[in-house]
């Protein structure tokens, strides 16, 4: 399985959304570089908004992830309830 | 009482697809001319998906928020006088680069965007091209206004845009683009959207713009990410352009082969130039090259291409041939070589650089390029330094100098030729020549720069005529060595050491 990825810009938004990540894809990776947290997961990875919202203590849209996203790999698929990338080999 | 919210989807339909209109009184295809032009068959515009479903309400919205954190940020940095904090002067001369190499290509992904999305019949792809082209609008506007800081204390920053389209080096992010932008709608969408933006601008603004907060510069990471925030969904809509048309027909396979084997040489070729900003122009270094193209290329684009395996499409072709042991090392020292003709100042790596490009390149640093810098120090320290006094032969296809070497044979400079209605055309490599060898006339008309200036078009006679009049670069200030420029002695002045 090819892993797929997402890089978000490492500020305060960002916390919170790593960590709903983390908690909703076990087993994913999490590399900090200068200014930015770089996701890695093997095969899938999604980003759920009542996790984030969760997280977060307040509403959150997905299409906000716009706002804090570097890069991403992956096939995307994105509604009103959660992001998800996945590579089909 | 409020209406239900629209679902994401159905907002979509209604905001994007809805938009589209028959025509009643001019033929289709008149209102298209440029969809068939280059063989791509389309059955069915209707399967074009957006996975991000964004619409123009929602788009402006994310825009605006993107922007005004931007502008504070911008803000902040001038008011605290933050050019004093980066690392080192060396520094600025990568933002040098940038905005004389790169921001002018966020202006042709504008007016490429502008006028691709035009030629589609299809809603969806319009749409997703118009965010697209005002996105990299933004792009550029944001750039220069980072830079437009570093202008008042740095030289070299004075004239980006006319030194872009006729700089000797500059000619070669200047000529990829308008490549793209005068081929034909899908081949432009195949090189920029999917060859330039998914598989390689990665190299290009994740690593680099890491490396500018790396060495301080909150500016040059803040308009770096935030444009990239816009990129996450150029690349979507790349990864889409692709699957869009490999599913529409099988005709369209080795069309998009042969499209995807073009410009990922052509891109690979190009950043050779961030390559060379990573492993020499930053101070503080945050990976090497070679590693950057490890992570963002080999592993990222072995996943993509191996997803795409199912369509029929292949790995590029010569992957093989790009030189990440050896392209940044050979680049620095062209632009080293040359620096008399630089708009920005370039310097001998420092022992403790040379001791961490030996770590990062083991197999080849120490044999082949550290012996041209320890005799470029002795010649310095004897008052020499090295200019050279020729101007370079320039791969037709690329417009680099033809300073790569071959892919068996480190110490054996690269050529290729091939001989067209009698003229003789020059190569770096074997993909460049093929590219060529596709469609020789569109590159015979190739505006290079070195052959302009043979023929008496940029200006003279002499080279410093060609630099200063023509290029716009103030001598003595811009190009040359960085130690003893006036960059150095403000700085020195400013932290006190002079
Ligand atoms: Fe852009
Ligand atoms: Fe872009
Ligand atoms: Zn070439």
């Amino acid at each position: 399985m090819s892993k797929v990825y997402l890089a978000l810009q490492d500020n305060d938004i960002s916390r919170y959304i790593v960590e709903a990540i983390e908690e909703d894809n076990p087993g994913v990776t999490i590399i900090h570089n200068p200014a930015m947290i770089r996701i890695e997961n093997e095969g899938t990875l999604v980003v759920n908004r009542e996790t984030v919202e969760e997280k977060l203590g307040r509403d959150w849209d997905v299409q906000e992830l716009h706002l804090n996203l570097i890069t991403l790999g992956g096939n995307v698929d994105e509604d009103d309830e959660r992001l998800s990338l996945s590579w089909n080999a | 009482m409020a209406a239900n919210k629209l679902n994401l989807k159905d907002k979509y339909r209604l905001l994007t697809r809805d938009l589209d209109w028959e025509f009643s009184y001019q033929e289709r295809k008149k209102a298209f001319p440029f969809e068939e032009f280059e063989g791509i068959k389309i059955t069915d515009w209707s399967k074009w998906e957006d996975p991000f479903r964004l619409t123009m309400d929602a788009y402006w919205k994310y825009q605006a928020e993107k922007e005004k954190k931007l502008y504070a940020i911008f803000d902040a940095f001038a008011q605290n006088n933050s050019q004093l904090n980066v690392t080192d002067p060396r520094y600025i001369n990568a933002i040098k680069l940038f905005l004389t190499a790169v921001s002018p290509l966020e202006y042709q992904a504008f007016q490429g965007f502008a006028h691709t999305g035009r030629q589609f019949g299809g809603v969806g792809a319009r749409v997703a091209c118009q965010m697209q082209s005002i996105d990299e609008l933004r792009h550029v506007q944001t750039q220069i206004h980072a830079m437009s800081h570093y202008n008042k204390f740095f030289d070299g920053f004075q004239d980006w845009s006319h030194m872009h389209d006729r700089v000797w080096y500059l000619s070669v992010p200047k000529s990829f683009f308008d490549d793209a932008r005068s081929a034909g709608p899908f081949e432009y969408l195949v090189a920029i959207s999917f060859s330039f933006e998914y598989v390689l601008t990665n190299l290009l603004f994740v690593p680099f713009m890491s490396g500018a907060a790396y060495n301080g510069d909150m500016a040059t990471v803040t308009f770096g990410f935030s444009a990239q925030s816009d990129e996450a969904r150029h690349m979507t809509l790349g990864l889409e352009v692709i699957k869009f048309l490999l599913e529409q027909h099988e005709d369209n396979v080795p069309l998009v082969q042969k499209w995807i084997d073009k410009w990922f040489w052509r891109g690979a070729q190009l950043l050779s130039i961030v390559g060379m900003m990573m492993d020499y122009m930053l101070p503080n270094k945050v990976m090497s090259w070679k590693e950057a193209w490890g992570v963002y290329f080999e592993e990222a684009g072995g996943a993509l291409f191996k997803d795409l395996a199912r369509y029929g499409i292949r790995m590029p072709k010569y992957v093989e041939q790009v030189q990440t042991e050896h392209m940044s090392h050979q680049l620095w020292w062209t632009m080293y070589t040359h620096g008399h003709a630089t708009g920005f100042h370039t310097w001998i790596p420092t022992d403790e650089e040379m001791d961490w490009l030996s770590e990062k390149y083991p197999e080849t640093f120490d044999k082949y390029y550290r012996p041209r810098w320890e005799l470029a120090k002795q010649m310095e320290a004897e008052g020499n330094r090295f200019y050279t006094k020729a101007l370079p032969q320039l791969c037709t296809t690329c417009q680099i100098p033809m300073l790569f070497t071959e892919v068996d044979d480190p110490t054996q400079l690269s050529f290729r030729d091939t001989v067209y209605h009698g003229e003789r055309y020059h190569f770096c490599s074997d993909g460049c020549r093929d590219i060529f060898h596709e469609e020789p006339e569109k590159y015979v008309q190739s505006w290079l720069p070195v052959h302009q200036i043979f023929q008496g078009n940029c200006g003279g006679p002499g080279v410093e005529q060609v630099l200063s009049e023509y290029y716009g670069m103030n001598l003595g200030a811009d190009n040359l060595d960085i130690k003893g420029s006036p960059d150095e002695q403000r700085w020195n002045r400013w932290k006190g050491v002079a």
